[in-house]
């Protein structure tokens, strides 16, 4: 099997604050893996240097065995190549905890935005597609509606039907749910279960333990900026093998 | 009250009406353009920061008048300029108030845009960059088009000004209302009812305009009205 994504040896710093002190993670095509643990353990910010919206100060990020060329400049690491960069976040989709729906445009508008625009396709397949996307995500309805019109899960569904137009080889969920009213969870969880269904590869960063533990392929446990455990989530969710995992896992079950 | 005299002048002043429109709307367009790009350069780049911060220090900092001076009778001391293909327009007042006008409007300009790209949300830049746009492709497609919205109301305000700012112009010999306002005043020392005629030419001018940006603006802003139906 592929690998869709693959990040090795990954490390990143903030000042003097170590984030990511050499983690490594592959997601072979069509693997659903879920990545949790505590606040301010390096969470988005694995997930965000995997398209480059961080850089990391050492590592590789590959995707779809294509490697990220960096380069050193100034003492700083960066990628070397921009156009390469920007042709692969094309190909990965990213869903952000607070949507980030451009608020200028339509709900279809910001679908085919970055299909006719970034990948040149024709216009008129873009939106013959789009329109298939926002029918399976339930948001048929809502075409011509702006982003400030919607409700917080339909803006959620509308940000996921954007990452989905771009054909992504693996779609990244920062804490998709997070920023919604409980009871609006469920209906975005329910188009990302479809997702997995398909057989989409997926890297998502949640705290829904429940959802994870049923969707996930693999679940990986971040702690310190190091992967704590990683492995099936029948086990990090139902036997965790390290006492960190266990207890953190411990604490989100229970409430 | 002399009703003839009144008409009169109304109908003098009117003929400067089609020159105090073309100032404004040339050097709007050309100023809004220049002040677009100076706030860019401005949020690009540190050198094109400092660039911006000192042109919009001196232009904002000295009077306008002085500006159309400058450029009126300063560009042709150097033999370069009078050397140049610009010089059959740069020896020509309305070229040269056109200039000083751009020039000075592009400076205000830069500040109210640079508002507007301060005001675009962090995430939709964020999503752009997701997306995979290049620089430029972002600015054309998300960042520009959410700050000048934003910009628009401001840049109303502006249009106003540079309106009222005209008026200068007719200190190198432009016949705008205002000039022809003077030459009248100063044939028949009538200042009150020629200052009349001429504030409210600019009332009606500036009242068009004002309704003409909240139209656009409505227009372009659907998303930050309630549904309508
Ligand atoms: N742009 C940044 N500049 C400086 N520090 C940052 C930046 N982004 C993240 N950090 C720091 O890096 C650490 C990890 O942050 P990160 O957002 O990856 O955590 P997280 O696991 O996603 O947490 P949460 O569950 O709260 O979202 C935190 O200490 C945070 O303050
Ligand atoms: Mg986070």
């Amino acid at each position: 099997m592929n690998l869709a994504v693959a990040v090795t040896d990954l490390r990143k710093s903030f000042g003097r604050n170590e984030v990511l002190k050499g983690v490594s993670l592959a997601a072979r095509e069509g693997e659903v893996i879920s990545i949790i643990g505590a606040s301010g353990s390096g969470k988005s910010t694995l997930l965000r240097c995997i398209p480059m919206l961080e850089v990391p100060d050492g590592g590789e990020v590959a995707i779809a065995g294509e490697t990220i060329r960096m380069r050193e400049r100034h003492g700083r690491r960066e990628p070397a190549d921009a156009a390469q960069v920007n042709r692969i976040r094309g190909e990965l989709g990213f869903v952000f905890q607070t949507f980030n729906l451009w608020a200028h445009m339509t709900v279809l508008q910001n679908v085919i935005e970055a299909p006719v625009h970034v990948q040149k396709r024709p216009r008129a397949e873009c939106v013959a597609e789009a329109r298939d996307i926002l029918e399976k995500v339930g948001l048929g309805e809502k075409l011509d509606a702006y982003p400030a019109h919607l409700s917080g899960g339909q803006q959620q569904r509308a940000a996921i039907a954007r990452a989905l137009a771009m054909r992504p080889k693996a779609l990244l969920f920062d804490e998709p749910t997070s920023a919604l009213d409980p009871e609006l969870v469920g209906e975005v969880l329910r188009v990302m279960r479809a997702l997995a269904a398909e057989g989409r590869t997926m890297l998502i960063v949640t705290h829904e333990m429940g959802f994870a533990a049923e969707v996930s392929t693999r679940a990986v446990f971040l702690a310190d900026g190091r992967i704590e455990e990683e492995g099936p989530p029948a086990q990090v969710f139902g036997d965790p093998l390290t006492e960190r995992c266990r207890q953190f896992v411990g604490r989100h079950l229970n409430r | 009250m002399d009703f003839d005299f009144l008409g009169d002048t109304m109908m003098k002043l009117l003929a400067g009406v089609p020159l105090t429109l073309q100032l404004t709307a040339i050097s709007v367009a050309i100023g809004a353009a220049l002040a677009i790009l100076l706030a860019v350069l401005r949020a690009v780049s540190r050198p094109g920061e400092y660039f911006v911060r000192f042109y919009v220090f001196c232009l904002r900092g000295t009077p306008l008048l002085l500006q159309i001076f400058l450029i009126y009778y300063g560009l042709g001391q150097f033999a370069f300029v009078r050397e140049s293909i610009l010089w059959p327009f740069l020896r020509q007042p309305y070229w040269c108030a056109i200039l000083a006008l751009s020039l000075n409007t592009a400076a205000y300009g830069s500040e109210i845009v640079r508002g507007g790209l301060q005001s675009v949300p962090a995430g939709a830049i964020e999503a752009a960059r997701a997306a995979g746009m290049s620089k430029l492709l972002m600015y054309r497609r998300i960042i520009l088009p959410l700050a000048l919205r934003q910009a628009l109301p401001a840049y109303g305000n502006e249009m106003v000004i540079m309106v009222k700012s005209t008026s200068l112009a007719s200190i190198v010999t432009l016949m705008e209302v205002s000039g022809i306002s003077y030459a009248i005043i100063s044939e028949t020392y009538r200042a009150l009812e020629v200052f009349l005629c001429a504030g409210s030419i600019y009332l009606v001018i500036n009242f068009l305009i004002t309704r003409a940006v909240a139209a656009v603006e409505y227009r372009i802003t659907p998303h930050l009205r309630p549904v309508s139906t």
